[in-house]
């Protein structure tokens, strides 16, 4: 590590004001703090500082996300292979094309969004913060994989700069980036996002997976088919015309977002998150909650014009973007609720809103999304409303006397 | 007597910690003594002596421009040598050259009013006032007074050892102050460690840091509303009260607890205040080492040659880069690196050996991020990052309706050892409190 170090040394003159590439100072001092944690000593206050800083805190909530990354591509693959009619494909064959399909995706989304994050650093002259770690895996997991690299593009530059620079930055944004990227996709260009089309990759990558799909093939997701269903009795398929049930749901093998359909990895995220104490378990439980609610209340009045409340509460959670949107969208720290009663509030809100939204909403089959980012516009209401009370508490108090 | 129980908070185990609560014999002689005004605050300094006057133990070195009656004290008899100024002439320290006359000290009238005597006596300014926390004025009667008879952030020492023999002064101290207020004076105890005195009501805080701070007892015992003024000491500032008010003189005398990892022996030594580090230290090798004057979390950092600070009785010595360019330190799995997060693995050993820790802030600032940092650390009925919030953007309606007038930066010293998001929380509610306090005056 010596020599790395020797040679950060050796290019630094060139990146400090006044260098060749003074420009650049904002991307060399990412780099060196990223490699060297800072000799920098407290200046005032306390004299020693607790090892955990933003850098660990974003990279944790990264590494919750690689199990639901990895089964993502197996899935893709999965569902291509379907497709095409070659259902006995290997299991990295499978894998492969998974991350050729998805790996355009998770590089245009990096490339943008810490482009700007590192400009917008150079022109504040502050640190590069580290917020657009934990975003940039999250856009690729759940916008659909069929979605053009130019809009995942358009989309994530202007949720960056519209949704968090303008608010000043990592730690500063009302709305979770992530989603208004997706956000941002479904209303710009809703024709590619929902549909047959927009779910499953059909085109072989590299060689791979090449063929032809089979008859019968359709790219609707569960959700998908329960906005179009008509009738009283309720059977989803899979792509190729398959019934599938909860149990598939659960596992995640089935048409969706590529982050979004496996219950299993996405509880292995929530357990880091929740044994690391990054994530509330005050919001996540809720959320799981308010969901559980919400779909009782409408299962027990199950209406064919609205075929999802035909499906019992366990497999409303099992379905769709809902238990990735409470597990890692709804827990965002920033744009939550940040008070102990508040995230209850919060969380409960955005599952019975998820929920209502997904089954009394027939155009929208997915209603996670916008009930986060609805809740994440009163997050700071609810927060008013529960530190006034301790304000009229105190104020009583001295009046009281 | 009432037992509050407390959860929120942590005791941090540093590495060099006392293993007895004997006090190991006599520092050396210092040189020469020191009195900073930054130890004072709230204290405008106009000098009374200087430099080449001589002063006894007991008289004044200056007073405060706005009360006259408040006056800082030299804690030796001898010549002021040196009266330091940094930039805009701000005085820096007094300097003092002892002479040998230990005898020489002040000796005052106890017949005259309790508050002229305390005035005169520079025990004063050992006192503070919330709100503000700053040394009190003087026109304004005390709603209570709170005492806090531990100290419990790390490595400190039992303010019961540093009191020594003068804990048989103790109720006279209660006796006295009890006229200077209309309420009671409250104090704070640690379980196990109860004080009994006379006209003083005792509470027990059960409770980890900073239970042993004077903000959190009030917050617990009786909050501070606004335009209300309580006082704020240790015990061993209720002791030389005490003391003063039966023999006439105060003793600047003191025990220092001499702590931290970078010490061979951690111990306990008799000293006078203001004493050099150097005397206290003995000439030990405490090359790259942070020397503080106090403890870790509040402390000031001193250099080897400079003086040992109020409330004179605590060093600290830790490494100030234990691990030179640590190599991608935020990656660490080692269970070696201490944190109050479970994102590290120190908490899979139970954080129970104590730990080593230098000066390395280790990370960089950012916006607050993580819920409930700040809330875990504080144990009051405040929300801490809406206080916080409130205080950077200075909206006063705002802090005065959270709870400002409550909170002093001790209180916040925790958590800002906490925080990951790096903000200097100490220095911002600092700042705050004097801006407050110069534009409510």
């Amino acid at each position: 590590m010596k020599s790395l170090r020797k040679y950060m040394n050796k290019i630094k003159p060139a990146f400090m004001p006044g260098g060749r590439l003074a420009k650049l100072q904002s991307v060399y001092d990412g780099m060196e703090t990223f490699l060297f944690t800072p000799n920098t000593t407290s200046a005032s206050g306390v004299h020693i500082h607790d090892g955990n800083d933003l850098k660990r805190t974003m990279i944790t909530v990264v590494v919750a996300l690689l199990p639901c990354l990895l089964f993502g591509m197996y899935n893709i693959g999965l569902q291509h292979f379907l497709a095409i009619g070659q259902p006995a494909a290997s299991f990295w064959t499978m894998f492969l094309y998974g991350l050729l399909a998805l790996l355009p995706c998770i590089v245009v989304s990096y490339v943008v969004g810490l482009g700007i994050e590192f400009i917008a650093a150079q022109i504040h002259h502050k640190e590069i913060q580290e917020g657009f770690l934990v975003t940039g895996i999250l856009i690729p997991l759940i916008v659909p994989v069929n979605t053009p690299l130019w809009m995942v593009a358009v989309a994530t530059a202007f949720a960056v700069v519209f949704a968090k620079e303008v608010f000043g930055g990592t730690g500063m944004n009302i709305f979770n980036v992530a989603l208004i990227t997706r956000a941002f996709l479904f209303f710009a260009y809703p024709s590619r996002m929902s549909g047959d089309t927009a779910f499953v990759k059909t085109d072989g990558i590299l060689g791979i997976g090449d063929g032809q799909v089979v008859d019968g093939f359709t790219g609707a997701t569960p959700l998908g088919q329960l906005a179009t269903h008509v009738g009283d009795t309720l059977q989803l398929n899979n792509v190729v015309g398959t019934p599938i049930g909860t149990c598939d749901a659960f596992m995640g093998t089935i048409a969706g977002s590529p982050g979004e359909t496996s219950m299993v990895a996405i509880l292995i995220g929530a357990a880091l998150l929740l044994i690391t104490g990054i994530a509330s378990w005050r919001v996540m439980c809720s959320v799981f909650a308010g969901g559980l609610a919400m779909a009782a209340v409408a299962h027990a009045c199950p209406t064919p014009a609205y075929a999802a409340s035909l499906l019992d509460p366990l497999a409303q959670l099992c379905y769709g973007g809902f238990a990735f949107a409470a597990v890692f969208m709804a827990t965002d720290p920033v744009t939550g609720a940040r008070t102990r009663i508040g995230q209850y509030i919060y969380g409960f809100m955005i599952g019975v809103l998820a929920i209502l939204i997904r089954v009394y909403n027939g155009g929208y089959p997915e209603g996670a999304m916008l009930a986060v980012l609805l809740m994440n516009a009163f997050a700071p209401l609810i927060d008013h409303c529960v530190v006034s009370f301790n304000i009229k508490r105190r104020a009583r108090r001295a009046a009281a006397k | 007597m009432t037992t509050f129980k407390l959860t929120r908070g942590y005791d941090l185990k540093l590495k060099g910690g006392l293993t007895t609560g004997e006090v190991d014999g006599m520092a050396k002689l210092s040189a020469d003594y020191a009195v900073v005004p930054d130890d004072f605050t709230g204290i405008t300094p106009r000098m009374d002596r200087k430099a080449g006057e001589a002063v006894k133990a007991g008289e004044p070195l200056y007073h405060d421009k706005n009360h006259e009656l408040v006056r800082v004290v030299s804690p030796v008899s001898g010549t002021v040598k040196e009266v330091r100024r940094g930039e805009r002439r701000k005085i820096e320290a007094i300097i003092i050259t002892p002479d040998d006359q230990h005898d020489n000290r002040v000796t005052l009238d106890l017949k005259r009013p309790a508050m002229e005597v305390l005035l005169e006596s520079g025990l004063w300014v050992m006192l503070r006032q919330r709100p503000y926390d700053v040394v009190p004025n003087p026109d304004v009667r005390p709603r209570d007074i709170f005492v806090t008879a531990f100290d419990s952030a790390p490595l400190a020492p039992s303010l019961r050892t540093v009191m020594g023999e003068r804990e048989k002064y103790l109720a006279k101290g209660v006796e006295v102050l009890a006229t200077l207020t209309d309420g009671k004076v409250h104090i704070g105890c640690r379980p196990g460690e109860e004080l009994d005195v006379a006209g003083a009501e005792v509470n027990v805080f059960d409770g980890p840091h900073p239970a042993g701070n004077a903000g959190v007892q009030i917050a617990h015992v009786r909050p501070v509303n606004k335009g209300e003024v309580v006082w704020t000491l240790d015990v061993v500032t209720l002791a030389r009260i005490g003391e003063l008010f039966t023999t006439g003189m105060v003793s600047h005398d003191t025990v220092v607890a001499l702590t931290g990892e970078c010490l061979g022996q951690p111990r306990m030594v008799r000293a006078t205040m203001g004493c050099r580090m150097s005397s206290l230290l003995n000439g030990e090798p405490l090359d790259g080492a942070r020397i503080i004057s106090g403890n870790a979390l509040t402390g000031v950092r001193v250099e080897a040659n400079g003086w040992l600070r109020a409330p004179y009785r605590h060093v600290t010595v830790i490494p100030e880069v234990s691990k030179p360019d640590e190599f991608m330190g935020w990656a660490s799995l080692s269970p070696k690196r201490f944190s109050l997060y479970r994102d590290f693995t120190s908490w899979l050993t139970g954080n129970r050996k104590p730990v080593s820790l230098d000066a390395r802030v280790k990370g960089g600032e950012r916006a607050i991020v993580r819920l409930d940092e700040y809330d875990r650390m504080l144990p009051m009925d405040i929300y801490a990052e809406f206080l916080i919030k409130a205080i950077i953007a200075f909206d006063i309606d705002k802090m005065e309706q959270l709870g400002v007038y409550e909170v002093a930066p001790e209180d916040f010293a925790l958590a800002e050892f906490a925080c990951t998001s790096k903000l200097e929380l100490q220095r911002i509610v600092r700042q705050a409190l004097d801006r407050m306090r110069t534009e409510m005056s």
